[in-house]
């Protein structure tokens, strides 16, 4: 196996341990990027590697495209928390001891990622898992505030449930191979577990995915496991709003389809695409009836997210190459228009002093770089051309079409509901009278600088325009590996 | 049917019993006694398993979860609730008389669940399979059905509890995963315990019907 990999994982991990010992947050804060900097420059030769697994680590196409999108939006991430702290501290919002505690719980947070992304054993995935969730929890009560610990507590209670479901659920694939591979490491190693997949007892491992699909789908953020989500957006520092929704969530769609994989592959057991859609679809008509309701912005943002794990899951389930190719490119396209948009968000609930819609007017008057980079951003989530996510949820619908017309017709509903509430807010968002002048720091400069929010937003930009040939070769290999 | 087998299907059976008990508890001491009980019972039931089995690592698990469930997580939330003085009754949403036939139902569903579909495996494995099942349910119950942060997280563990029976009986499962769990019981409790100093800190009260008051979205 490459060497890269076991470096990938280890710089987050020595960097939270170190970043716990550094006392002064603006050395922590550069040194927080270079690690995640670091991170990526180690990652990027995963791409050229040849797949490889071990007992606890594995390396295909699949996980590296994960691995690849998840250390550029750390990074990027790391830099507009950079910014958003420094704010933070001057505001006396939070002080020099929390930051510390931050920044190494930030790269923690990282390493367990990382880990749940590039494990080949399933109690190394369950314990992944849990330790991004622990660090979240910790992180999302960071302010200390009553509603950010009651989202908090909320969170843990139910990310803690379902993670005890996902362990129930591995438990039970372990019983079902155990007596075809023999008890040990090898019944709980997943490309071992593929190999044998076909002699394995459906019936325990339709239970078990039951179990897995519910307990990681908590984590997911599927209806009706979501109402850990808005809270923990919401209350917590935003750049964890960010990597909450851009990486977090795709961490635990990840395990689902590992486990989706390994049904697939015995034969004799249910489809669990059926079950993917139902839960994909409710997730999806659900938010997109929320958003109209919400009053708070990143609370409004994170009904979004549920929407559009659900337009992925919904992706994956249907399966086949063009519905996998197009819900893959739809995990990226979200994690960078989505983690974009919380870093505007960040900028703007910071220079008007309020997490209200109401309160954040006429941003493109107020803050110009700041209002149109926002409303790109949520032009590009709307699924308006020419960005990226218009092509990965068009691609979807028009392969859908051809092969379910009702279910994509659910779904464009579903699309176009969401589609609604988002440009309702927006116009009042970023266009009219600017409300900066009411607050009592008028025209508060922006803290920080946009060039993540800008970088993400090109990114996007340049996929709905263009597609690189060998991208596309890329995703085709990792659709055809899901199934 | 051997020795063995009876010894093992009544350690599991008690573990099981000890979650009905926990249900039924109006005071916090009296729970946290129950709970102690089904730690030692759980302890007792992977230490026969590993001297049944001829499995060592299983002693391992049998120590871990007597001397963080049995002795030191009772010993530290006694304490915890004394020293903050919470209010020493339970004060359960759902009545006792519901909730006990909530779980009975709970039971039967693990049963009727697990039984048919794991045909092929051996009568302990599938039978131990259905208990910790039952038990892992009976958790989920008893965190819905009360309202106090204490008893939650005595909820909590007893589903830990559950997991920890399915792990111990199914046979050869490798030493990771017991390790972790008995690890991140230990993590969870750290973290409630913050949790339940910063609640304290806070609100003055535990009762989880006064933090539900502040929603997310002030409106």
């Amino acid at each position: 196996m490459t060497p890269f990999l076991p470096l990938v994982l280890g710089i987050p991990l020595v960097s939270a341990l170190l970043l716990a010992l550094v006392p002064g947050w603006r050395l922590a804060a550069r040194l927080n990027v270079g690690a995640s900097a670091l991170t990526l420059a180690a990652a990027l030769p995963l791409f050229a590697a040849e797949p490889a697994a071990g007992v606890f680590l594995l390396l295909d196409a699949f996980n590296v495209t994960l691995i690849g999108l998840t250390a550029f939006v750390g990074l990027t991430t790391s830099v507009f928390s950079a910014g958003y702290i420094g704010h933070e501290v001057e505001s006396g919002t939070l002080n020099p001891l929390r930051l510390r505690f931050y920044h190494a719980m930030y790269q923690a947070f990282l390493f367990t990622m990382l880990l749940a992304l590039s494990a080949n054993n399933l109690g190394v995935l369950w314990v992944a898992v849990e330790g991004a969730t622990l660090t979240t929890v910790l992180m999302v009560s960071l302010y200390r505030t009553a509603a950010s610990i009651e989202a908090a507590w909320k969170y843990f209670i139910l990310c803690g449930v379902g993670i005890a479901l996902a362990l129930f659920g591995t438990i039970l694939i372990y019983l079902a191979a155990q007596p075809v591979m023999g008890p040990g490491m090898a019944a709980m190693t997943w490309t071992l577990l593929l190999e044998h997949a076909a002699r394995i007892d459906p019936n325990i491992l339709n239970l078990a995915f039951v179990f897995l699909l519910i307990g990681y789908g908590t984590k997911i953020g599927l209806a009706p496991l979501h109402a850990w989500l808005p809270d923990a957006h919401a209350e917590g520092p935003t750049p964890i709003s960010a990597v909450l929704s851009g990486l977090l969530l795709n961490v635990a769609l990840c395990a689902v389809l590992r486990f989706k994989m390994l049904l697939a592959a015995n034969g004799a057991a249910m489809a669990p695409g059926p079950l993917m859609i139902a839960m994909g679809l409710m997730s999806l008509l659900l938010a997109g009836l929320m958003l109209y309701r919400r009053r708070d912005i990143k609370r409004f943002f994170a009904y979004s997210s549920i929407e559009h794990m659900g337009i992925v899951t919904v992706a994956f389930g249907i399966g086949g190459p063009l519905a996998s190719f197009a819900g893959l490119l739809h995990m990226a396209m979200h994690s960078l228009t989505k983690s974009a948009i919380f870093y505007a968000v960040g900028h703007a609930v910071q220079v008007t002093g309020t997490q209200r819609i109401d309160g954040i007017r006429g941003l493109t008057v107020s803050h110009p770089a700041l209002g149109w980079g926002l409303l790109a951003g949520v032009v590009a989530i709307a699924g308006l051309p020419p960005f990226g996510v218009f092509m990965s949820e068009f691609l979807l619908i028009t392969s859908t079409f051809a092969r379910q017309p009702l279910l994509a017709l659910a779904l464009s509903g579903g699309i176009l509901l969401a589609f609604g509430a988002l440009v309702l807010r927006v116009q009042q968002i970023c266009f009219g009278e600017p409300s900066v002048g009411e607050a009592a720091g008028a025209g508060r400069p922006i803290h920080g600088t946009l060039v993540p929010l800008y970088a993400h937003l090109a990114l996007v930009l340049l996929a709905g325009l263009w597609l690189p040939g060998p991208l596309v070769g890329w995703f085709q290999t990792v659709a055809a590996l899901l199934g | 049917m051997d020795f063995g087998y009876d010894a093992a299907h009544l350690l599991g059976t008690l573990v099981l019993l000890t979650s009905f008990a926990l249900l039924y508890q109006r005071r916090l001491f009296a729970l946290l006694n129950v709970f102690t009980v089904q730690a030692l019972a759980l302890s007792a039931a992977a230490a026969w398993q590993g001297y049944a089995h001829d499995e060592p690592h299983l002693y391992i698990t049998a120590l871990l979860t007597l001397t963080l469930k049995a002795i030191a997580i009772p010993v530290a939330l006694h304490r915890i609730v004394r020293r903050l003085n919470i209010h020493r009754t339970v004060e359960p949403a759902l009545g006792i008389g519901l909730t006990m036939l909530a779980g009975v139902s709970l039971v039967t569903l693990s049963i009727l669940l697990v039984l048919p579909v794991t045909e092929n495996a051996t009568a302990l494995t599938r039978e131990d399979l259905a208990l910790s099942l039952s038990v892992v349910l009976l958790g989920l119950l008893m965190m819905i059905a009360r309202r106090n942060a204490v008893s939650q997280v005595v909820g909590f563990m007893s589903i830990e509890n559950g997991l920890i029976l399915a792990a111990v009986g199914v046979a050869g499962m490798p030493l990771v995963v017991e390790m972790s769990i008995a690890f991140s019981v230990m993590v969870a409790f750290i973290i409630f315990g913050i949790f339940l100093f910063q609640i304290r800190e806070r609100f003055d009260t535990l009762d989880l019907r006064r933090i539900e008051r502040f929603r997310g979205e002030s409106d």
